[in-house]
């Protein structure tokens, strides 16, 4: 007896696919000789007469001696197949083929049917590898896709997140983002004002990959634009709401905290949007920032509740998703949040309170966790008042000057910064610090302000005890900023690479550290010369 | 001959089978059409070899480097071997940095 199954799945394209009576496999042949014009194609059901026929009498079948009917047997006599030779692979049918007439219109003979009959053996198992060639073929490409996806997710994620932390007097900001493997819609955002407040954004789109990417592209870019017409946090999330309501695909939204933060005065006003409750730590105790309101793209005209508070010094804010507090330990525990609530009492310092959550969840989960949900936090520390007459403050004021952005400018900033360091530094390493300083401002001037005389490079140098810090601004933020990399100089030789490129490679390779921070609106460039190097050259 | 442009120009001379370019300023962008004028005329003869003088330079940008590469790599489609003299302590550092010393010979 033979199966039929290898039969199926080569034309179902899938494993073990059950046989399904509403489905029909389309077998395509050929055209034959007296049916030139086109392919056969034959209809087959799972009860076809035919294969039930082929699964009982192994061998040639001869359908003018056949004694059976149906469409798809009429439909080969119609198109002129006399013999039907099965391609029977380990006992299983893979393939019919399908022979029309002798052209000499003689009968075929015995020995024809021999030799179809050894044709037949010999081909079924080069069809039955060709076959399986063909499934792991798909198979592997479904995988690619599935991988590719994920990336592209992953990359329209990251390159929406802040590629810098808020930099602010008295105040410290850290960030942590960890995608899950199937990427979460998770995201974070800072958006800067004029007056110098900043507005911190966290925020969960349901669903995973692109979709959830997508969304999260589309809301962040809401919000922005709310945030910037708008300045009550309640009424950025309403506007927000009211246009992805009719942007968003069914059954998503977006759950979304933000907080807008004067940093002069800690003065904090926030609105929720059905996200995770943050928590403000205090030297009382732990407390919920609640507001209410619902998530966003859910349903149009949605008001929200709006909150204000004050942070003291010494106090923190965290900002997280429920990949924290709904991740699982192995005997299926969740992490929760009473058990966050009591970390972060226990826990007064804000600016290692990512590391130690952390921490934390790796030992709640367990070594071999398979992370289920995007991780993020925000924690946003006002620092402590440094105790009367206790210690120095290490930084002096820097001395600030502009360049305005035009070719050869860069002369001006290595003669200030060489004026201002003087002996600090020996000569051969105040060189260094110069030509690490023209090329950075050449940077600034030419790709950061596109040469507009309007928008100078801005330079300060920090005389400091123990090193030389320049920093050099430009109005170019946005664009991520490439990374050094040591330039190939056999391929710029060899014709194969531009001949320029030096740029960051040199100033990388003249200090002794490099920073580059960034964002939307402008970017900045840190070079960093040790004192203590004094006596090495 | 003397080629000038911006605040670089540079001179060619022959000494007998050898051409110096005598490097004067600044080598940056503005240093791009002096500097090609400049080799054009020092490899016209094909010499055993090419000198760059850097003697008179007092700044070389990134752009700059670029500018000597190029020259350094049309000098070795046709086989001159280049020389470079006169680099101060910093700018020998920066051939070395950017391995423009395995391909041209300082002295």
């Amino acid at each position: 007896m033979i199966t039929v199954k290898g039969f199926w799945q080569n034309f179902r394209g899938q494993k073990e696919a059950p046989v399904d009576s509403e489905k029909t496999a389309v077998l395509s042949s050929p055209p034959l000789p007296t049916n030139p014009a086109g392919d056969l194609q034959l209809n087959i059901t799972p009860h076809e007469p035919l294969l039930t026929y082929v699964q009982h009498n192994p061998g040639i079948i001869d359908l003018d001696q056949l004694k059976l009917e149906s469409p798809a047997i009429t439909a080969m006599r119609e198109a002129g197949v006399r013999l039907v030779v099965p391609l029977v692979s380990q006992g299983e049918l893979i393939g019919l083929i399908n022979i029309g007439p002798r052209r000499s219109e003689q009968e075929y003979s015995s020995d024809d049917f021999k030799l179809l009959a050894d044709l037949a053996t010999q081909a079924a198992p080069a069809l039955r590898v060709a076959q399986l060639v063909r499934q792991q073929q798909l198979a592997a490409a479904e995988r690619e896709r599935i991988e590719q996806e994920l990336k592209v997710a992953r990359l329209i994620q990251q390159t929406l997140l802040p590629q810098s932390l808020p930099t602010l007097a008295e105040w410290s900001v850290s960030a942590y983002y960890r995608p899950a493997r199937a990427v979460g819609g998770d995201f974070y955002d800072f958006i800067y004002f004029a007056n110098g407040h900043i507005g911190f954004i966290v925020a969960d789109v349901t669903d995973k990959g692109v979709p959830a990417a997508l969304v999260m592209a589309t809301t962040r870019t809401l919000l922005r634009s709310a945030a910037e017409q708008l300045e009550d946090p309640g009424a950025v999330l309403e506007r927000t709401n009211s246009v992805l309501v009719q942007e968003i695909p069914p059954k998503m939204f977006v759950t979304c905290f933000y907080a807008l933060l004067n940093p002069a005065t800690g003065h904090l006003r926030y609105a929720n949007a059905g996200h995770d409750v943050p928590y403000r730590y205090t030297a009382e105790g732990v407390v919920e920032l609640r507001a209410t309101g619902m998530p966003l793209g859910l349903m149009p005209g949605m008001a929200y509740e709006e909150k204000e508070t004050t942070l003291a010094p010494g106090e923190y804010v965290l900002l997280y998703s429920d990949g924290l507090v709904e991740a699982h330990a192995p005997d299926r525990e969740m992490f929760g949040f009473p058990r966050l609530q009591t970390l972060l009492a226990a826990h007064a310092n804000g600016d290692t309170l990512n590391d130690f959550l952390l921490g934390e969840l790796a030992t709640f989960t367990g070594p071999g966790w398979e992370q289920e949900d995007d991780v993020t936090l925000v924690t946003l520390q006002r620092e402590k008042i440094p105790e009367a007459g206790g210690g120095h403050s290490g930084s002096n004021q820097p001395i600030a000057f502009n360049v305005p952005s035009a070719p050869g400018n860069e002369r001006q900033a290595m003669r200030r910064v060489a004026e201002v360091v003087g002996d600090l530094l020996p000569a051969t390493r105040l060189e260094k610090l110069k030509t690490a300083v023209a090329e950075a401002t050449m940077n600034a001037m030419e790709h950061g302000n596109q040469y507009n005389p309007d928008q100078p490079a801005r330079l300060k140098v920090f005389l400091e005890e123990t090193a030389v810090r320049v920093t050099i601004t430009d109005a170019g933020g946005g664009a991520p900023v490439p990374k050094a990399t040591a330039p190939d100089l056999d391929a710029k030789l060899a014709g194969e690479q531009s001949p320029r490129g030096w740029g960051l490679f040199l100033i990388q390779s003249m200090v002794d550290e490099m920073h580059v921070r960034q964002d939307e609106k402008q970017h900045t460039i840190e070079l960093v010369m040790h004192l203590a190097d004094k006596q090495e050259t | 001959m003397r080629e000038e442009t911006g605040t670089f120009f540079a001179e060619t001379r022959r000494e007998g089978d050898t051409a110096v370019i005598h490097l004067h300023g600044e080598i940056n962008s503005l240093a791009d059409a002096a500097l090609a004028a400049a080799y054009e005329q020092a490899a016209h003869h094909h010499p055993a070899q090419i000198v760059l003088d850097f003697t008179a330079v007092d700044y070389i940008n990134s752009t700059g480097i670029a500018l000597i590469v190029g020259l350094l790599a049309k000098a070795r489609t046709v086989h001159i071997p280049l020389t470079a003299v006169g680099l101060s302590e910093h700018y020998r550092e920066i051939f070395t940095i950017t391995r423009l010393s395995d391909f041209i010979q300082i002295r």
